[in-house]
């Protein structure tokens, strides 16, 4: 019965006007915001299934209370209910597989990108590379490098690792994704607000893992194509390209490139 | 005892010599005794005993884990010892602790009573269960003597972070070996479980007369035969690049890293399973006989465990949507479907409490703290089985809070079979008010624990780091965390001070629960073959039907007095019955 009261309800409440974020935030991307609004219609649906069987839950343990030695009436089944809670959630699931799908279709589909960033995961830090202009940062450890992407462009990223499995995660961003040796796994973001947002690695990757931080700072396209120009450093470009595409764990660059671009 | 011999016969002596029980094995005494034994119910209070101490031994490692991240740069461990800590930590609960405690421990005890069983159908396959699983969980630990320290790539040991190059040393070989033996051991009692559970069923226990903690374990058990030999090949495979210079799943040689994850994840999925519906089981009896009403919904609670046990074989790839490479929508929707039979499941625990007698016993709070915490891992798992909401959540700490939830949940339940089956092992009772003390510890800490997670979580805070020097506005949940985590280690220490208190304090006689299912009909703790006569089994509930022959099960849509499964003469030769002498204690 509830069920039915609150339906309208997460309708409404789907339809924009005051929807609780359930603790996740909109995030700086087109991507992750649909993420975001897909979360919040998940979290409706669990709170009102979770809170309808809560409630059921309660109920029964208030007033089936034992009172005394009766034996209580031994029904086993009943073929309505049952029915009822068998066929309702797989209307639910049906529900969610499809919201599921529009939003992943939108998610992992690869629109024609402006800007490219080659990532490079190694244990442990970061290389950001970017293919046909002369800039490369790359930060171990300690130095959290920074990827500079501009804003409301489609970014392609081309993520690879070098040794073993790290995984590519930026909280404002929903999204993450494992660096694998020997995949080249590709995504494309388009960031719709500027600001400085941090990155970290999420796939255990040896001792360092708790260490591998990055940024990622969202600038206008100006402000973007004057960084690529000042960071530009045709010899440590050469040299990370050079790196780039080997596969083995003793390839790490072994000192920060001087063009680390962050401000 | 009563002579009877009308056909059908109410009462089936099985005691063929007649001389109550007097029967036992001579020969060895004492500690000998003890490691000769092939008995089920000896061998399976090792292993709830052994899963018990590792229990504890993982709990300590997880206190130290919360201990280390209550502050921002936590110096309590080294980065190093950390991996080993958490590495361990998963490990021991998964391999060591939540499998063998259910498959090995209570459900050795208590299936082949359930079914009218004498013993296990292969009795000494059975201890060498047993003593691999010892051994294994022995191995695996001694890690922690080597020089470079136990494992510490994570309990799912992901290649290529688990070669020989990245994790040298013999941590994680005797990791390896360990999980090898363990792995021989579950197969072993996978098989020992089945062939039971076909074969050595009582005379009138039919499939669909099975207790529902006896299903479960039957679909455990296939999981078991299914999945465990997967892993095993896998870990020798691990071994073979490790040592002998395969390239399975080295990219340098040609292999494929992910291989392993599809190999892993594929024993993987089956084993979350494989873990929960032992507990499941525990559950449904647990709630059924202190809500004094048969398990409600009982042949969709039967097809909702089989339809759990196929899907599960098919999800695997859920935990490799952030791969990248296996973003099939087939393995998101199987996952979202496993939802359907579980809510069955939910609905059928509520419906067997509705219109019941609830008695809040220990065993019944614990059954009933499972529920509501499996509620929450359960919704929180629908979320992950969406791959864009895995994105975004996928290795940080609301994953970790999710299946904390269940697992906690699978902790509330298997403390619920102690203290609901324990009585039945010993014939000694525990005491309740400590039980419910220690419920409400585990209870309230399980929840403290696991809810600042989720937030942590959704606030980016990644799984498996030692220290989070950017963020330290995450403390303040952490300490929270770290604080449920102590209330949870408090109530361990109640449970233990408990079974010291209540030592032989408390004798509970046959039947202290007015339980239902057949190892409530024989002695406190049962005889050498279990039982020295048994009951007609006429449905799925005989030592109720015995001791309650007009409170029998209804069908649907039977009005008050109608009877189901039974002629009404058979009602009546029983109802006719005075109950064995062993009964009335």
């Amino acid at each position: 019965m509830r069920r039915f009261v609150a339906l309208p309800l997460g309708a409404l409440a789907l339809s924009g006007c005051t929807v609780p974020a359930f603790g996740a935030h909109k995030g700086a991307t087109t991507e992750s915001s649909s993420v975001f609004h897909l979360w919040q219609g998940f979290s409706i649906g669990a709170v009102i299934i979770g809170g309808f069987v809560t409630v059921l839950f309660v109920y029964a343990i208030l007033r089936f209370r034992r009172k005394g030695d009766n034996i209580p009436r031994q029904a086993q089944y009943h073929l309505p209910a049952e029915v009822i809670y068998t066929v309702v959630p797989i209307l639910v699931v049906f529900g969610l597989f499809a919201a599921t799908l529009v939003v992943e279709n939108k998610e992992v589909a690869n629109p024609k990108a402006n800007v490219t960033v080659d990532v490079n995961a190694f244990q442990w830090g970061w290389k950001f590379t970017y293919p046909h202009t002369e800039t490369v940062v790359i930060g171990q450890t300690t130095q959290d490098p920074t990827m500079v992407i501009p804003v409301n462009t489609n970014v392609h990223i081309n993520l690879t690792s070098t040794d073993v499995i790290h995984g590519f995660y930026v909280r404002a961003f929903n999204f993450s994704r494992y660096a694998l040796p020997g995949v080249l796994n590709q995504f494309t973001l388009e960031a719709v607000k500027t600001g400085n947002f941090s990155g970290q690695c999420t796939q255990l990757c040896g001792l360092y893992h708790s260490l591998m931080f990055f940024n990622v700072k969202v600038v206008s396209k100006s402000q973007y194509t004057a960084w690529l120009a000042s960071t530009a450093n045709p010899v440590a470009f050469a040299a990370a390209q050079k790196t780039t595409g080997q596969q083995t764990a003793t390839q790490v660059p072994t000192k920060p490139a001087s063009s680390h671009g962050d401000n | 005892m009563v002579d009877l011999i009308t056909p059908p016969p109410a009462i089936i002596d099985v005691d063929h010599d007649g001389d109550e029980g007097h029967d036992e094995h001579h020969g060895a005494t004492g500690i000998l005794k003890w490691m000769t034994s092939t008995d089920h119910k000896v061998i399976g209070l090792s292993y709830t005993v052994t899963s018990v101490v590792m229990l504890i031994i993982g709990g300590l490692f997880a206190e130290i884990i919360r201990a280390q991240l209550a502050s921002p740069n936590g110096t309590l461990v080294s980065l190093a010892q950390y991996n080993e800590l958490f590495t361990m930590h998963g490990s021991v609960m998964i391999y060591l602790f939540a499998g063998p405690f259910a498959f090995g421990g209570l459900a050795n005890i208590i299936v082949p009573i359930q079914i009218g069983a004498p013993d296990m159908a292969f009795p000494r396959l059975n201890a060498l269960s047993y003593w691999l699983y010892l051994m294994g969980s022995i191995t695996m630990l001694m890690g922690f003597f080597t020089a470079g320290g136990a494992a510490n790539f994570g309990w799912v040991a992901y290649a290529p972070l688990s070669n020989s190059i990245n994790t040298p040393g013999a941590g994680a070989d005797l990791w390896i070996g360990g999980l090898l033996l363990t792995g021989f051991s579950a197969i072993f009692t996978g098989v020992n479980l089945t062939a039971t559970i076909f074969y050595l069923r009582a005379p009138g226990m039919t499939m669909f007369r099975m207790p529902i903690f006896t299903w479960n374990m039957l679909v455990t058990a296939i999981l078991i035969l299914l999945a465990f030999p997967v892993l095993t090949a896998g870990l020798i495979m691990l071994y073979c690049d490790r040592h002998f210079g395969t390239h399975i799943f080295s990219v340098a040689g040609g292999g494929v890293p992910v291989l392993w994850q599809h190999i892993f994840w594929f024993w993987g999925h089956p084993e979350v399973y494989i873990l929960a519906l032992p507990f499941f089981g525990m559950a449904t009896e647990i709630i059924a006989v202190f809500s004094k009403k048969p398990v409600f919904g009982y042949k969709s609670m039967v097809f909702a465990t089989l339809s759990i046990g196929a899907l599960s074989l098919g999800v695997w790839a859920h935990h490799m949507f952030t791969t990248g490479v296996v973003l099939l929508p087939f393995f998101s929707f199987m996952s979202l479907m496993i939802a359907v039979p579980t809510g069955i499941k939910i609905f059928n625990w509520i419906g067997t409490m509705w219109r019941g007698e609830l008695w809040f016993s220990t065993a019944m709070l614990m059954a009933l703290g499972f529920l509501f915490t499996f509620l929450i891992g359960g919704l929180t798992g629908i979320y992950l089985a969406s791959p864009p909401l895995d994105f975004f959540t996928h290795d940080t700490y609301f994953v970790v809070a999710h299946f904390h939830s269940i697992v906690m949940a699978l902790v509330l339940a298997g403390m619920g079979g102690l203290y609901f089956w324990g009585p039945k092992i010993t014939g000694y009772l525990l005491n309740e008010k400590f039980g419910r003390i220690q419920f409400w510890f585990l209870f309230i800490g399980t929840q403290v624990f696991t809810f600042p997670q989720y937030i942590l979580g959704l606030d980016g805070m990644p799984r498996r780091i030692a220290m989070y020097p950017h963020s330290p506005q995450w403390k303040t949940l952490n300490d929270w965390s770290t604080f449920g985590a102590i209330l949870v280690g408090i109530s361990m220490i109640v449970f233990v001070v408990n079974v010291g208190y209540s030592w032989k304090k408390y004798p509970c006689g046959d039947n202290p629960w007015d339980a239902q299912t057949l190892e409530w009909f024989t002695t406190s703790p049962p005889p050498h073959h279990n039982f020295y006569r048994l009951p007609q089994i006429r449905s799925e509930r005989p030592t109720w039907d015995y001791n309650h022959p007009e409170h029998r099960s209804l069908a649907h849509g039977t009005g008050g007095t109608g009877t189901h499964h039974e002629p009404p003469l058979a009602n009546a030769i029983v109802g006719a019955l005075e109950h064995d002498q062993d009964h009335d204690a």
